[in-house]
């Protein structure tokens, strides 16, 4: 038995302490917005905040976290899918499958919240996820308009 | 909360029975959840006027739209909507959009036509019969208003979703006269309306669908929930061909969760467990020998041998022949000759492949992404031992599918296993690690271009040998022409509207030793455009170089007869300024060719810095597809093409070591990312008249332009792809 603060609720979760933190989620918790991409740590669909951080939750396992720390996944990221990252990816419809747009999402919101108007340079640091309907540019285009806004 | 407690979606994937209906042909759907689904013979819910196969129309004013192909991501879904509303007058803002099922479709004599989502087909295929769905419908709900009104139809609009009587101003909505529309008579020809006329088509509506997938809450195969659903992690023989020797379940199925350890057909052991994750720890411990088969001395370097003989092999299929190339290139004032290659690769689409299955003695319903629901009818009906008539594939969207998922080598597994665990559904879904080395590839091939140029550098002689793996032998044989393979020749045809080679001249011959070897090839992305383009495109800059002549004008010589090739290409040499010098230390390439129907061009900008390491700048495209649906949507598959052929010419290569795939994920099969994406400018310059695809033409001529761009920098002539291991220096 373990215990998870995962969208602002604390949870009882059964499972072996190796089981990544990934399937914890979208098995135990039913949480199925977090995606699985790759399962060793490349592909960024994964990407949930730990305490504000983007973490790949595939390749962290369940014994690695506690309940004091706060996992927030897609569907807690904002209550009505009204995070500026979110508003910005409609306004320019980024995603194309969508399957690793979460994991994107979640990559973007934890950059902006790290670094209000990030260039270039660091959202090609930051954003290392792998898309493969190849929405990178409208990723780009969608973190910037976001910064935007948040300043506006 | 166990995974037994979690509700299933509420509406999607839905099961729906349908039962035919009065002589109009109207037929009542419901949906069912699917925790619903294995309840059979539930009560019908409440009818929904069904105007025609394509539209339903609900009392609330709800728009429904009925697809037939699948969302993969590339927006098809919203592509068909603007053809039916265009034709429908409904209001946008009221549509929804359901799939049908393949079994419906059997049960109606294939009302709805091809399911099939490949070859960029979706909405050109489609665009004539749903377009005439759109205005029978309309035609119909006009008619039951008037007849409402005891008015002529013919002084009766219909806007928006609102009926107005013209001579009155008296107005009905849509939701109002729909079920007096769906017993109206069903007129036997409709005319469609004057492209001039349009206002939907052309038009770059958002996509519909884009809400759920900022959220988390789309629901994907690979989501699938059902109560007392079990998880199943599977894994083939590595090798082609091979088997499974033998297991030993005693060794995992004490292991947590575990259920059932199985095998599935005579090459696939299987864990049946609670979770996915427990099924695959206990599969990863599970001791399997593995009858490999003859092909377990298949490597990249046996392969490639063999692909070498092909190049000048004596005998050939010919795919285009014009006077005598050889003679002429034997003749020639100066002789030009190069040895291409291009690899196997894998899809990769971001969702491993998937499938939920519940099968019984009696009936087996599947739920699934593919690129077509028929297909997949067809194989789980196979693989359950049923008629298709006791079968169903409910769709889901897809979580990526570039090819991988027209064909259904996954689906056939999982209901191979679902049909050892009777009743109970099982959710199989594959690891990375099994979609990367149970592939079905991008063919290999090794391609000897010969030419001959006379004095003055005009090209006098070509001739074009492939060698290598075809498609249709593999996946299709019947539609072999005497052995030999059309889909080779994409984009090289001397005719057709699918894909004409733009070049006049005057001996050539393009031909193919067929080299196959057990990898499974595949349809992938551009098909075999992708290897073409860069055969046909980086020779003749290379001819261009020889003749001491600029790419541009060498080629617009050979370029007369082929006007709309031509105009693409011009269009993307003025973008980015062809007959103006580059920025300092940034060199360009060009390339062009037709497939899909469509004719497209790139221009490339890149630079190669002093340690050899590339920068793609920027890429301009020009696409003409005869009639663009949604000019946004094909920027956005512009990009996408571009993404996916820049990442299979940077890394994209799989290699055959021992019979089996080497690499295993993304760490070994790496894949372009953000900061490598260069800027891509569109200009859709549709000219009317035809329709051609927008899903794949554009990734044919992106990996050629960067190529010629990379030669223009360095001197060098990368002619096998992948980039990745390549010396970059300038020479
Ligand atoms: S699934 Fe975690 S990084 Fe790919
Ligand atoms: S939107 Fe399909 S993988 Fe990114």
């Amino acid at each position: 038995m373990a215990k998870l603060n995962v969208n602002g609720a604390v949870m009882e979760v059964t499972a072996h302490p190796d089981t990544p933190l990934l399937w914890v989620l979208r098995e135990q918790i039913g949480l199925t917005g977090t995606k699985y991409g790759c399962g060793v740590a490349q592909c960024g669909a994964c990407t949930v905040h730990i305490d504000g951080q983007a973490v790949r939750a595939c390749s962290l396992p369940l014994s690695a976290v506690n309940d004091s720390q706060k996992i927030v996944t897609i569907e807690g990221l904002s209550p009505n899918g009204m995070h500026p990252v979110q508003v910005a990816w409609r306004e320019l419809d980024v995603p194309q499958c969508g399957y690793c747009q979460s994991g994107m999402i979640m990559a973007a919101a934890a950059l902006l919240a790290e670094k209000k108007n990030p260039t270039d340079a660091d959202i090609d640091a930051a954003m290392t996820n792998i898309c493969r309907c190849g929405t990178y540019n409208r990723v780009r285009a969608g973190i910037k308009q976001a910064a935007q806004t948040r300043q506006g | 909360m166990t995974l037994h407690d979690v509700t299933p979606p509420a509406t999607r994937p839905s099961r729906r029975t349908l039962l035919k209906g009065a002589a109009a042909g109207l037929v009542v759907g419901f949906h069912l959840p699917a925790s619903k689904a294995l309840a059979q013979g539930a009560a019908p819910a409440p009818s929904t006027p069904e105007i025609n196969a394509w539209v339903v129309i609900r009392p609330d004013d709800t728009v429904v739209l009925r697809m037939a192909r699948s969302e993969m991501g590339q927006g098809t879904r919203t592509g068909l909507a603007q053809l039916i509303a265009e034709e429908l007058h409904c209001d946008w803002s009221r549509i929804v959009t359901e799939y049908v099922t393949p079994g419906q479709s059997l049960a109606r004599n294939r009302a709805w036509g091809n399911f099939q989502t490949a070859g960029s087909q979706g909405i050109r295929q489609s665009q004539d019969y749903v377009r005439r769905g759109g205005a029978t419908a309309r035609i119909m709900l006009i008619n039951a208003a008037a007849a409402q009104w005891q008015a002529t139809p013919e002084h009766c609009v219909a806007k928006d979703g609102v009926i107005t009587h013209t001579p009155t101003g008296r107005t009905l909505r849509y939701g109002q006269v729909a079920e007096a529309a769906s017993k109206q008579l069903v007129p036997q020809t409709v005319a469609l309306k004057d492209p001039s006329a349009w206002t939907v088509i052309g038009t770059s509506r958002p996509r519909l669908d884009t809400a759920d997938k900022t959220t988390g809450k789309l629901i994907y195969g690979s989501d699938l929930k059902m109560p007392g659903m079990l998880l199943a992690a599977v894994q083939q023989c590595p090798v082609f061909g091979g088997k499974v020797k033998s297991f030993d379940a005693a060794k995992v199925k004490d292991m947590p969760g575990v259920r059932h350890v199985l095998q599935a057909g005579d090459n696939t052991v299987c864990v049946v467990g609670d979770t996915w994750w427990q099924a695959k720890t206990a599969l990863d411990a599970l001791p399997v020998e593995w009858d490999y088969g003859p092909n377990r001395t298949v490597s990249s370097e046996t392969i490639a041998a063999m692909l070498r003989e092909g190049l000048n092999a004596s005998e050939a299929f010919v795919g285009n022949t014009q006077g005598d190339a050889k003679a002429a290139i034997a003749g020639a004032a100066r002789k030009v000759e190069a040895t291409y290659g291009y690899p196997f690769q894998n899809h990769a689409p971001m969702e491993p492949m998937n499938a939920t299955v519940v099968w019984t003695p009696t009936r087996c319903d599947v739920w699934c992404p593919t690129q077509n629901g028929e297909a997949a009818l067809a194989a789980a009906a196979a693989a359950a031992g049923l008629p298709q008539t006791a079968c169903d594939v409910h769709r889901v969207d897809l979580g990526g599918g570039f090819g991988r998922r027209t064909t259904h080598d996954w689906l056939t597994q999982a209901v191979l296993i679902a049909k050892q665990v009777p009743g109970v559904p099982i959710k199989m879904l594959w690891s990375r690690e099994e979609d990367m080395v149970q592939g079905r590839y991008h063919p290999v091939t090794m391609c000897k271009m010969s030419a001959g140029l006379d004095a003055q550098g005009n090209l006098t002689g070509l001739h074009m040998r492939i060698s290598g793996q075809s498609i249709l032998s593999y996946v299709f044989p019947n539609a072999l022409q005497n052995g030999r393979d059309p889909v080779t020749f994409q984009g090289l045809n001397p005719t057709g509207a699918e894909g004409q080679f733009g070049y006049t001249i005057p001996n050539l011959l393009i031909d193919h030793a067929m080299r196959n070897t057990h990898v499974p090839p595949h349809f992938w992305r551009g098909v075999n455009n992708n290897q073409n383009a860069i055969y046909v495109e980086c020779f003749m800059d290379e001819l261009a170089h020889a003749a001491g002549q600029d790419p541009l004008a060498f080629r617009r010589k050979l370029m007369a007869n082929h006007p709309k090739h031509l105009a693409v290409l011009n269009a993307v040499a003025e973008r980015i300024g062809w007959d103006k010098p580059a920025p300092a230390g940034v060199f360009r390439g060009l390339a062009q060719q037709m497939g899909f129907g469509s004719y497209v061009a790139a221009a490339a900008e890149v630079s190669v810095d002093a340690a050899g390491k590339l920068k793609m700048h920027r890429i301009v495209a020009a696409t003409d597809c005869g009639v663009a649906v949604n000019p946004r949507q094909i920027e956005m598959q512009v990009e996408g093409s571009f993404s996916y052929g820049l990442s299979a010419l940077l890394y994209g290569e799989c290699t055959v070591k021992d019979g089996a795939i080497v690499e295993t994920n993304f760490d070994t099969y790496n894949v372009l990312r953000i900061d490598e994406m260069p800027k891509v400018e569109t200009i859709v310059m549709p000219s009317g008249g035809f329709w051609g695809g927008v899903g794949e033409p554009t990734i044919m001529v992106a990996a050629p332009a960067v190529l010629n761009a990379i030669f223009a920098a360095t001197g060098k002539r990368i002619r096998q792809v992948p980039i990745k291991d390549q010396d970059l220096k300038r020479a």
